[in-house]
């Protein structure tokens, strides 16, 4: 037999050492830095799409469709504030900073939110009027950074939500490089122009949970108790950090899941730091239940939010409402196949793009280029954003109505049963086809 | 002038009360009588009023403060004046720490010392303290003066941007990209002005100024160890 005759075996790659892993090691050894991006976790991780809903028969009947009201209403703040927020959909937009996203996509935010009944959130960087002006009910985010921190925007906010952590990169800060420092953002700032922008992990004038109570405090106090104050924690320890928000007096409880994004941080802190989205919200509803606070303080679940059935799905394992980021940049643009060549241009593809750091998005949303987001046409991509809210908010009245609710609130983990083990354990629902799952007392 | 009993009437009466008061209000002068240690004291005001606290505060005194001139007859807890705007707020006593904090303007003078942190992530406030500031101060700090009369703990203006510090005394160590600068004529106007308006005796020849090496700007692998 000659050489070429012996069989071979055929290239390996490693499962270990993958493209990306190698790709990742050569640009490390290349450049000396961390890799920056934007969006929240890429892997695989147990998520919605693990559960699903039984629906009704004998058992439970279901209501019509098109005839029998399915309310979707929510009320945040109700512990202690004067004035509440009142939501037409339990929907609502994550905080985004003006500065990680254009002025035109910010006002769109606004716009679609307020069409849909909704409320949208501040960011890093301050209160911009595009935002105030197109939003009818906006949450001012209180950073670590305090930048643009100011009591009058304080003042004007329906709600503030103290930023303790994000899904993303909990009990870590984010990074906006220099490129997206204009001179309006470095204003508002008060950084000089185009250095790299670092933001603070954690508050500059109080740590723990009972200097925490009294920040709280002093926020009230300035807005003499009007508007509520939220606390969003990321998917870190959620039974622990819903208990302290809580005992500190927070009105509502916001949580991050790992796949919620971040303008820029560094990707092993959004791939190896904090717990899936579904992996938190029981033991955070535990906490509220155990201090007897279900439904008294809200729960606002974020990270990874898609659809309706997501909606549905953790408003069915204890939430109060959800909050979306991503899936409202993608609404108004971000990321759209239109701008395909553009994104190869940039080394990336649709849907893969997150380099929103450097300030160069193609569809005009996470970037301060003034041509390029002159490519954002904020009325239309608001009316897009507020579809989009509506057509999630119908998604969840189906499910709900298929599982015989009449309000949105009514969903219970009794209506899913989970797709896997992991899934199963993390809902502590039934794993399909039986009445267990892992961790359930008596098994 | 106006008497508010804050242990008798609560304190959301006091900030309601102070923040009801406008531009042109009469009721310009106020005494907190009581105040016993208690949190977030007078924030959150925005009129040009004098308030004064006889007695020391907790957590927060005078937070976020616009034009009101607030003077505590004590000793403050944390986070005194933090996020100011502007006005006056004057502590006779010692503050803990973070004073001043994030304070975009105004002016804030401790008579006393104070903790670690002052004027951390200080975004225009000046800060003036007759005595001495504990570690970490103005870490981070982006913009405004701080002006320190004795000396300064560990770490001065670590990570500091384009804020100004000067300190008289000694500097027990300087934190990653801040050096000394030259005391030039702009600063010995700018420390007179402050020193005068701050009660304080010392000569603006005395202090040495430290600011921003301005290395840690932007990324550069080279300076990783400092991050």
């Amino acid at each position: 037999m000659s050489d070429n005759n012996i069989p071979r075996t055929v290239p390996i790659q490693s499962a270990t050492f993958t493209k990306e892993i190698n790709a990742e090691i050569r640009r490390a050894a290349a450049t000396g830095i961390y890799d920056i991006r934007g969006g929240g976790a890429k892997r695989k991780v147990p998520h919605f799409d693990d559960l699903l809903f039984l629906g009704a028969s004998v058992s439970r009947y279901p209501l019509e469709g098109y005839r029998e009201k399915c309310d979707t209403s929510v009320l945040l703040g109700t512990r202690f504030a004067k004035n509440p927020i009142k939501l037409d959909i339990p929907i609502t937009i994550a905080g985004m900073s003006f500065g990680a996203l254009s002025g035109p996509a910010k006002e769109a935010l606004g716009r679609g939110a307020s069409m849909a009944g909704t409320s949208t959130t501040t960011g890093d960087g301050g209160m911009t009027q595009e935002e105030r002006g197109h939003s009818t009910q906006l949450v001012y985010q209180y950073l670590p950074s305090r930048y643009g921190m100011n009591p009058n925007d304080l003042r004007k906010a329906d709600a503030i939500e103290i930023v303790v952590g994000q899904g993303a990169k909990p009990g870590g800060g984010g990074m906006l490089l220099g490129q997206k420092i204009s001179d309006r953002v470095a204003e508002m700032r008060t950084l000089p122009k185009g250095i790299d922008q670092r933001s603070s992990c954690r508050h500059p004038d109080w740590t723990g949970p009972d200097d925490l109570e009294i920040k709280i405090l002093e926020l009230r106090e300035i807005t003499n108790g009007r508007i509520p104050i939220y606390v969003k924690i990321a998917g870190a320890r959620p039974y622990f950090d819903t208990t302290l928000a809580i005992k500190a007096g927070a009105d509502v409880v916001v949580l991050d899941g790992m796949q919620g994004g971040t303008a820029a941080t560094q990707d092993v802190f959004i791939e190896h730091v904090g717990q899936p989205t579904l992996a938190c919200i029981r033991p955070a509803v535990q906490a509220l239940q155990d201090l007897g606070m279900h439904r008294k303080v809200q729960l606002v679940i974020s990270g990874g939010i898609r659809t309706g059935a997501d909606v549905a799905k953790a408003m069915a394992l204890g939430a109060d409402a959800v909050s979306i980021g991503t899936a409202a940049m993608i609404a108004i643009g971000d990321n759209d196949p239109k701008w395909e060549s553009e994104y190869q241009k940039l080394g990336s593809t649709t849907g893969a793009y997150d380099d929103w750091h450097e300030g160069m998005d193609p569809a005009g949303i996470t970037t301060q280029d003034p041509e390029l987001m002159k490519r954002v046409d904020p009325v239309d991509a608001g009316r897009r954003l507020r579809n989009y809210l509506k057509v999630m908010t119908l998604e969840a009245q189906t499910i709900a109505r298929a599982c015989g609710h009449n309000h949105l609130h009514n969903l219970e983990p009794e209506d899913l049963c989970a797709l896997t083990m992991e899934a199963a354990a993390m809902a502590r629902v039934p794993l399909a086809g039986t009445d267990w799952y892992p961790g359930k007392a008596g098994f | 002038m106006q008497t508010y009993d804050l242990e008798a009437n609560g304190l959301r009466g006091l900030n309601e009360t102070l923040h009801a008061q406008s531009e042109t209000t009469n009721q310009t002068v106020w005494e907190v009588v009581n105040p016993k240690g208690s949190h977030a004291i007078a924030v959150g005001l925005d009129a040009p009023i004098e308030v004064t606290v006889k007695g020391s505060t907790g957590y927060y005194c005078a937070g976020m403060n616009q034009q009101a001139t607030i003077r505590v007859e004590g000793s403050a807890g944390p986070g005194v004046a933090e996020n100011m705007m502007s006005g006056t707020v004057i502590i006779d006593g010692d503050a803990s720490q973070y004073a001043g904090a994030t304070g975009h303007g105004g002016l804030l003078v401790i008579k006393g010392n104070a903790s670690s942190r002052c004027g951390i992530s200080m975004k225009g406030i000046d800060i003036v303290v007759h005595g001495n500031i504990g570690h970490m101060s103005a870490f981070m700090a982006q913009a405004g003066n701080l002006v320190v009369c004795g000396d300064a703990g560990d770490a001065l203006g670590d990570s500091l941007y384009e804020a100004c510090l000067f300190v008289r005394g000694s500097v027990k160590s300087l934190g990653a990209d801040c050096i000394e600068k030259e005391l030039r004529p702009e600063h010995i106007e700018i420390l007179k002005d402050l020193l005068d308006r701050a009660g304080a005796d010392a000569k603006p020849e005395e202090f040495k100024r430290y600011g921003s090496a301005r290395q840690l700007y932007n990324f550069d692998v080279d300076n990783a160890a400092a991050y």
